[in-house]
């Protein structure tokens, strides 16, 4: 082992001497108290090392010890519920040892090897077995949780057990006498392989019309939610963790408030997933550094992430990984940089930022797995931005620009009228309209495209009616544009705003999205015939209908929404008669 | 535990002095992050914390400013011990300075305990949610961005506005419904002057709170790296008194603007790359490392609420200052010079204005049902009014629908009724009242934020036709 001494100390950046030998991003251990770190640098005889926690009370010439091994995670059952810091040291097992605040040192493991799991096995002996092959499963709450062979590993199985083990019992070993155990470890820098990417073709349903409508992300692909702050990119990527529909959920609170993972590790186990009703926090793994937690610990939390993501998604299940925030992530990138005296790029960021976050976002897909039965899973990343100012030409948000297939930009000022979710609907963009127009088809809703389509066309439109009210007032317009300008309203009051807290609205079901945005274009089209007939538009918004479509979110059942459509048919109609 | 050194290490050492910051050469054995002392030829004695550490030169940074500092005669002495502070329960009614020494020439306090000013960042899995509701008695802060105990809720304020009334006020009046508990106001200024630091001791003074709380002074005139270390003593003594004591401790910082500068004093003298405006690159690890300090822990009864002040360089809300607390603390209050001008007393905006823990402390049996639906449509209508009135300042109130004159006419009752009200302490009821009453300024089926069962229990029309 390589042991050196500490030869300068600048915050959580350590230099180290005597550490020749040493290999890029290996932990190493910290003086005297064993804190964590890692080698960032080398240089000669010098090791640049971050470290994870807290160096006050370090010392000059206070030893520093290699491990040999990178930055990793431990992989089995018992991940999910959990919730984690930076470097996947469980939070309560912390608690544990040291009280209510973090104190420093302190190691435990990411997941139990005590508890006993009941492994039914699913391979045979004398049969041959190569990496991501699925050897047996665990029932961890009601997920099967498929027990893989770990990448690169291959044999015949000489034997394979039932019953019950820990994660560091044997399961199964191989001819050539390799035991095969329930836990992997994976060093997180490094992506998980796989057989192949896909395109992503599937619509990952976040029962959000905004996203789901008119700006879809798909399984496997990557969104962005850039927003100053106060727009609500924390209740966004919130409700996503509730209600996309993948099988886990891993949420990354980067640099964020305490507050609020004490939010999420309350209100998760109460809420219950719409498809499997079982409670949101037995698919869910939590990972927090909050902003008050060591900055070198939140570089390393989105890879902690998105390396357990990748292990589900090697199962083939979907999986939705949120990081909130990814600006948080550059930043400390940015900080660490700044002791290592690199010469800054754009705004103080590293040069290397574009690299750093294209790697991150590139670990998203729909894949064909490892093993040979060629099950899918995907991974989807959410990356919340937080732009100083609210001002997207920072670095972070152009760069993630570049990468991300779905671009939400929330709004200031509309948060500040409260219609939320702030996402603005000109700015915004999915590019993966295309991709995902047969899923929508298949799934029964062909003009999907449609409809949005004229949605946008009307938005659109109404910008521009806009500038001539500003100019001239809203009576210079004619009916027919005035009429817009009454849709465009109860399309953004009445199908965009969305209560993320509201118990009926808080999950709307791609059905009654859809007969939603219907029956808003169908009073439209309406409208405009009736107003060829001579009927003033004044006479029609005065129709008690309208305000049945302005609480049509509070419907449960789609027959009811469905059942305005003739409303509005009928009782236009009968205004034609009167005349 | 108070480790007392062997030995200790003092030498006529320092090789450079620059801004605040000294460097010291050839010491063994420093660590990061200590004390050290500087004896001045004049046998005064000041205070420094290592900040750097290499080989040869340990780079300090002085709190009380390195005027008079040589690099021949001063000596330094290292403690060996992190940056620590005095706290007791005895500290309610005193005065400090920025580094928690007597200031109001009494005695030094004796001592219960002597705590790393730093504290230690609480485990998130060991917070407990916030969860009651404080009335502060104002309509803009209860009705609209309610505040909860264990929160953070900065006032973004520009300067000349009234910032400080509002924070007295907030001050004097919050308190729990239904519960009489033990409180403290910790009140920590930073770079403020003597003027306004007197006007919130006469407040505490006038409403017999004074001796509730504890007063941390640095004043514009003491040493700027001292602001440093002042916030984070203060919380010290607050996690202490709300964790050791079970007392619900308001924090009131005032001016982070000023913490900052110093922050970017030190970052500028230690030739860092800077970040926007100058400002380091850290400093929203640092802010955060103040701000997290509010909150709430399981199985402690205490809190510590914090209500930081800071003055927005020419009412610019994106300034880096204002923006990176927006993003630690749960919510903001923002005055509007606009609102000033027009007389509304609190100036607040409501529309910048944020809390987010305010679910969580509304609602039935803590406030009333229909909270959360009067704040949304009063927010709605209000900003919808709003628009308004920029369209009629181009093409004149005649070509405005009769409704939306009705709009127009709720902003300014709202303004006028709801946000301004003086020294008037109004309980939650009242001020879902006036609200109730502005809604009669529009027709019924506007109210579409609001459940129909709320409009036919609370409306007034309604009421009466009952």
């Amino acid at each position: 082992m390589i042991v050196g001494a500490i030869s300068r100390i600048s915050g959580p950046v350590v230099l180290s001497e005597g550490m020749r030998g040493s290999r890029m991003y290996d932990v190493v251990k910290v003086g005297k108290e064993q804190l964590n770190g890692e080698i960032i640098r080398l240089d000669g005889d010098q090791a640049v090392i971050q470290v994870y926690e807290d160096t006050t009370g370090l010392q000059v010439g206070e030893h520093v010890s290699n491990t040999g091994l990178p930055l990793s995670v431990e992989l089995g059952p018992g991940l999910l519920s959990s919730i984690y810091d930076g470097i996947q040291r469980p939070l309560p097992l912390l608690a544990e040892k040291s009280g209510s605040f973090i104190s420093r040192g302190i190691a435990v493991p990411g997941i139990s090897h005590e508890k006993r799991w009941v492994f039914s096995p699913r391979a045979k002996t004398g049969m041959r077995v190569s990496g991501g092959d699925v050897i047996g499963t665990v029932h961890e709450h009601h997920l099967e949780h498929r027990i893989m062979v770990p990448p690169f590993v291959s044999g015949i199985v000489k034997d394979i057990y039932e019953g019950e083990f820990t994660i560091d019992e044997p399961v199964c070993i191989l001819e050539d006498g390799r035991k095969i155990t329930m836990m992997q470890t994976w060093p997180v820098r490094k992506g998980r392989p796989y057989q192949r990417k896909m395109d992503p073709d599937t619509l990952l349903v976040t029962g959000q019309r905004v996203f789901d409508t008119l700006f879809p992300v798909t399984k496997g692909g990557t969104a962005m939610i850039p927003g100053g702050f106060g727009t609500g990119k924390t209740v966004a990527e919130q409700t996503l963790a509730k209600w996309s529909d993948t099988q886990i959920v891993v949420y990354i609170g980067c640099g964020e408030r305490g507050n609020e993972m004490t939010d999420v590790l309350t209100e998760f186990p109460e809420l219950l997933d719409p498809k499997t009703k079982l409670p949101l926090i037995q698919r869910t793994v939590l990972i927090a550094n909050t902003s008050n937690m060591p900055v070198a610990a939140r570089e390393a939390s989105i890879y902690t992430g998105i390396t357990i993501a990748e292990y589900y998604r090697d199962m083939g299940y979907d999986v939705a990984l949120m990081a909130d925030s990814t600006s948080r992530w550059g930043e400390a990138l940015r900080e660490v940089s700044g002791r290592l005296e690199e010469m800054p790029g754009e705004e103080g960021y590293p040069a290397y930022l574009a690299t750093r976050l294209a790697a991150f976002y590139e670990r998203a897909g729909r894949v064909v797995c490892l093993g040979s039965d060629e099950r899918k899973g995907s991974v989807t990343v959410v990356g919340a931005v937080s732009p100083p100012g609210g001002d997207f030409s920072e670095p972070i948000t152009q760069n993630t620009l570049r990468i991300a297939g779905t671009f939400w930009a929330l709004d200031t000022s509309l948060a500040y009228r409260r219609h939320f979710p702030s996402v603005n609907w000109i700015k915004s963009y999915s590019l993966y309209l295309d991709q995902i127009q047969d899923w929508y088809t298949a799934s029964g809703f062909s003009d999907w495209k449609d409809l949005r389509a004229q949605a946008m066309y009307l938005l659109q439109k109404e910008v521009e009616l806009q500038e001539i009210v500003q100019l001239v007032g809203p009576d210079a317009l004619p009916e027919s544009e005035k009429a817009i300008l009454e849709i465009t309203r109860m399309i953004r009051e009445d199908f965009l705003q969305q209560s993320a807290y509201h118990d009926i609205d808080s999950f709307c079901s791609l059905e009654k999205q859809y007969w939603m945005l219907k029956v808003i274009l169908f009073f439209y089209d309406r409208l405009n015939l009736s107003m060829g007939k001579g009927i003033p538009l004044s006479k029609i918004l005065k129709l008690p209908v309208k305000a049945e479509i302005g609480r049509m979110k509070e419907l449960t059942e789609i027959g009811k929404i469905k059942e305005i459509a003739d409303t509005i048919d009928s009782s236009l109609g009968s205004l034609e008669v009167e005349r | 535990m108070i480790r007392v050194p062997l030995f200790t290490k003092e030498a006529r050492a320092i090789n450079y002095v620059s801004g605040p910051l000294i460097f010291i050469q050839n010491v063994k054995g420093v660590s990061y992050g200590e004390i050290v002392r500087i004896i001045l030829p004049t046998g005064e004695e000041r205070t420094g914390q290592v900040l750097d550490i290499s080989k040869d030169i340990a780079v300090t940074q002085v709190y009380e400013g390195t005027s008079g500092i040589d690099n021949k005669e001063t000596r330094v002495r290292f403690t060996g011990e992190p940056p620590r502070v005095k706290v007791s329960i005895e500290m309610l009614g005193r005065i400090f300075n920025g580094i928690g020494k007597a200031r109001d020439g009494g005695p030094e306090i004796i001592e219960e305990s002597n705590l790393d000013i730093n504290g230690m960042p609480i485990n998130p899995s060991a917070r407990d949610k916030p969860a009651d509701f404080i009335q502060t008695g104002m309509s803009t802060i209860d009705g609209l961005n309610t505040l909860v105990r264990g929160q953070k809720l900065p006032i973004f304020s520009g300067a000349g506005l009234p910032a400080n009334k509002l924070a007295a006020q907030i001050a004097r009046q919050a308190r729990v419904l239904g519960e009489e508990e033990k409180f403290a106001v910790i009140f920590v200024a930073m770079g403020i002057t003597y003027k306004e630091a007197s006007f919130f001791m006469r407040d505490f003074e006038k409403t017999g709170a004074l001796e509730r709380v504890v007063f941390f002074m640095n004043l514009a005139d003491d040493p700027t790296i001292e602001r440093i270390a002042t916030p984070r003593c203060a919380l010290t003594a607050a996690e202490f008194l709300a964790y050791e004591h079970d007392l619900h401790v308001l924090v009131i910082l005032t001016d982070m603007i000023n913490y900052c500068e110093a922050l970017r004093e030190i970052s500028t003298a230690r030739e860092e790359v800077p970040g926007r405006r100058g400002y380091p690159g850290y400093m929203y690890t640092d802010l955060a490392s103040i701000y997290e300090r509010a909150g709430r822990v399981k199985g402690r009864k205490g809190s510590i609420t914090q209500i930081p002040i800071l003055t927005m360089p020419d009412d610019d809300i994106t300034h880096p200052v204002p923006d990176l607390t927006g993003y630690i603390t749960e919510g903001q209050i923002v005055l509007s010079r606009d609102l000033f001008r027009r007389g509304a007393d609190p100036p607040i905006d409501p529309l910048p204005c944020l809390s987010r823990l305010m679910n969580l402390g509304i609602g039935p049996g803590k406030t009333r049902e229909d909270h959360r639906n009067v704040a949304d449509q009063l927010y709605a209508s209000y900003a919808y009014g709003r628009d308004l009135r920029r369209l009629v300042a181009i093409v004149g109130e005649e070509a405005l629908t009769e409704l939306d004159k009705r709009y127009l006419k709720f902003a300014d009752e709202f303004e006028r009724h709801f946000v301004t009200q003086g020294d008037e302490n109004r309980s939650i009821e009242r001020t879902l009242e006036i609200a109730w009453q502005l809604f009669t300024l529009l027709p019924e089926e506007e109210l579409k934020r609001i459940k129909r069962e709320f409009i036919q229990r609370y409306h007034p029309a309604a009421q009466k036709g009952m």
